[in-house]
């Protein structure tokens, strides 16, 4: 560089936001959030219009385009409801009620999460149990590994209703039967990811462990468990992911009375879009949330085992 | 192992012993005496006292051999026909006592024996290599069914709770008629109409994706986050939309299945290398013979993988996705309406049911994927 290039305009010294944003992801996936927001509200209009004809036909009134347009917009029980809609029924439902009401949208989600981080912390449990018993114990990993592996094609989330009726016929209502669920969904990723993550130390950090004469135990603690770190949080984004869905099928059968599961019932119910499309967009962003939180944890863990992202 | 004691064949002939010794049943509540003796029982006692045998003698004589595994097996097996023909054929379900119970111990012990010789068999022949892979899990498995049969025969644990393999399986021989109706409607007309079309429109958006960098870069992150959605909550909606009968349940299938397969197909287009390229590009091959020569054959693997995880994703949503309201006919309405009806079995026939279509479905890939990327080193044999 030159003396003379701090005469030059600064826009040409680097690129501009503009392009640093396109450049990198930032950029491009705002583009694409804003394409899917206009495709939602063209797409509200299109599937609205029909009903909104109807009315207009039944109650002989004369319309014109913009008419139209405003009104699918504003529908009460819209086939697909507007952005803006959605947000103010979230709005309502969220701020502006008392948090123990059964209106309440934290109110259901705290119920949902609830069994979410239950059956969660059970999964994750089992799972790494599992997974050191399997890495440990020969005859574990030839007879249950298999079974691990096909225990995942019983479709658990069809059985669900059963889980729950069953254990309610026997007084277990609630909290744990849903937790269950949950459970039996995320303890697979985890032992998965364990099994490998336990594995993944090479043969002459194994073989240096074993000059030291160490056990089985300390080999375990000291080179097993930690390289199996960042194994474990790639499973556990996995398995918070499906624990919340588990929780959310629970919720459904037996027309259960609270929680986001049971609000996307009650809405179809009733036919109430606006309720649906608010619960389903309040239980992605929960779940959006949860992975944050164990990437937070995973960050924070690897850097202090001083593992280099 | 010679030299030393084999502590679970010790551990299932002490079982066996004390089991001819501890009563067998309990009170019947009428008639205030015990339901069955083992001087009752020849087939019962003749299987214990081979247990004993067998425990004792390769608790000293051990030789790790498959026939050694293969006979305490057999002796197994003999054990565990008494025990259910005991409880069936004797009326001792409902009443085991302790006695049955330390049988069904000294079994578990043998069996754990027995699988531990096999699995830990290592040969050069693979085909007596695979025989054994294959006997494992499947004699684990058995043995799961028969725990389960016994301990809830045995405790007279109520069929609303769980009932026991046996009457799950005659319910699902004598409605096969239902079954096949159900799976006619969930599997071959929701489940494969869903999983091509959202399979196949996503490697195309895949292969539009992977020419313009500016989707990608756009897409690719939004299609990592969809994963972690809970996606099946689009199910009311869908059916909203498309009504009850199986175009609801597909359209759910085409968004569950769509983003793994976007992502995992983007990724698997760049899986080639830069030499093979370079090849390509040497020979003056243009995008479209470079995709299909070299980049979707490499992508292969990754697209199978895909493949496979959507198998398991649709066969869940089109059953859960019955739930939000069906034609009176498909798995997912089976199963809520049966639990209403508290006929425990059907749901469990159904249950079955699921399990083994979703599991062939899994196999039909997995085979597919054998044959098509037989090159791809993960399926090079292993010598041991």
């Amino acid at each position: 560089m030159t003396t003379d290039a701090a005469t030059l305009p600064p826009a040409a010294a680097g690129p501009t936001l503009w392009g640093r944003m396109m450049k990198g992801q930032t950029g491009p996936v705002c583009v694409m959030l804003i394409g899917l927001f206009v495709i939602w509200y063209v797409g509200a209009v299109f599937m609205n219009m029909p009903g909104q004809l109807d009315r207009y036909a039944r109650a002989k009134q004369d319309w014109n385009v913009s008419q139209l347009v405003s009104a699918t917009l504003e529908q009460d029980r819209p086939v697909l409801p507007a952005p803006h809609q959605v947000a103010a029924e979230m709005y309502k439902t969220i701020f502006a009620t008392k948090l123990t009401s059964k209106r309440s949208l934290v109110y259901h989600t705290w119920v949902t999460l609830s069994s979410t981080l239950l059956g969660f912390g059970i999964g994750t449990l089992l799972g790494v149990v599992l997974a050191v018993g399997i890495v440990h114990v020969q005859t574990l990993e030839k007879s249950l590994m298999p079974w691990v592996i096909s225990s995942q094609t019983i479709p658990i989330l069809a059985i669900a209703p059963m889980i729950i009726v069953v254990l309610g016929a026997l007084g277990l209502k609630g909290l744990v039967p849903k937790a269950m669920i949950s459970t039996y969904l995320c303890f697979f990723p985890v032992t998965i990811g364990m099994v490998k993550g336990l594995r993944s130390p090479d043969l002459i950090q194994l073989d240096l462990m074993r000059t030291y004469n160490a056990s089985r135990w300390q080999t375990f603690l000291a080179l097993r468990w930690p390289s199996a770190m960042p194994f474990l949080f790639a499973s556990l984004k996995v398995a918070i992911a499906i624990s919340l869905v588990g929780a959310i099928v629970g919720e459904l059968p037996t027309g259960a009375q609270s929680g986001l599961g049971a609000r996307l019932l009650a809405g179809s119910y009733y036919g109430q879009t606006v309720q649906i499309w608010a619960a389903l967009l309040t239980a992605a962003f929960v779940a959006a949330m949860m992975v944050v939180v164990v990437s937070l944890f995973e960050k924070r863990v690897l850097e202090r085992m001083g593992v280099r992202a | 192992m010679t030299g030393k004691i084999d502590k679970f064949c010790l551990v299932g002939a002490v079982f066996a012993l004390l089991s001819l010794v501890f009563p067998l049943s309990g009170v019947d509540i009428d008639t205030g005496k015990n339901v069955a003796f083992v001087s009752d029982l020849p087939g019962l006692a003749s299987a214990m006292v081979a247990c004993v045998v067998t425990g004792v003698f390769f608790t000293w004589y051990g030789v790790n051999t498959v026939l050694r595994g293969c006979i305490i097996l057999l002796v197994v097996v003999f054990g565990a026909w008494q025990a259910i023909a005991t409880l069936y054929g004797h009326g001792l379900a409902g009443y085991a006592s302790y006695g049955f119970w330390m049988f069904i111990l000294s079994l578990w012990a043998l069996v754990w024996r027995g699988i531990d010789v096999i699995a830990n068999y290592r040969t050069l022949d693979h085909g007596k290599q695979q025989t054994a892979n294959v006997i494992v899990p499947l004699a684990f498995g058995i043995w799961l069914l028969f725990l389960w049969e016994v301990i809830t025969a045995g405790f007279g644990v109520p069929q609303v709770l769980l009932p026991p393999p046996s009457m799950i399986g005659v319910r699902f021989v004598n409605s096969t008629d239902i079954l096949w109706d159900d799976f006619r409607q969930t599997f071959l007309k929701a489940v494969l109409a869903g999983y091509i079309f959202g399979c196949g429109s996503a490697l195309l958006v895949a292969i539009a994706v992977d020419r313009v960098p500016f989707l990608k870069r756009g897409l690719l992150p939004l299609g990592n986050m969809v994963s972690a959605l809970p996606i099946i909550g689009v199910a009311p909606i869908m059916v909203m939309w498309f009504g009850f009968d199986w175009q609801s349940k597909a359209a759910v299938i085409v968004i569950m299945t769509f983003f793994p397969m976007l992502v995992n197909t983007v990724s698997g287009l760049n899986a080639a290398g830069r030499l093979e390229r370079d090849l390509m590009a040497t020979y003056a091959s243009g995008y479209w013979s470079t995709l299909f020569r070299l980049r979707l054959p490499a992508a292969l693997p990754f697209i199978f993988n895909a493949l496979k995880i959507n198998s398991t994703l649709a066969l869940i949503g089109a059953i859960v996705a019955e739930f939000f309201g069906t034609p009176i006919v498909g798995m997912g309405f089976r199963i809520s309406t049966e639990v209403g009806r508290m006929n425990v079995d059907m749901v469990w026939a159904e249950i079955a049911l699921a399990a083994l279509a979703g599991t062939a479905f899994y196999g039909a890939v997995a085979l597919a994927e054998r044959k098509v990327t037989s090159w791809h080193p993960s399926f090079r044999v292993r010598r041991h």
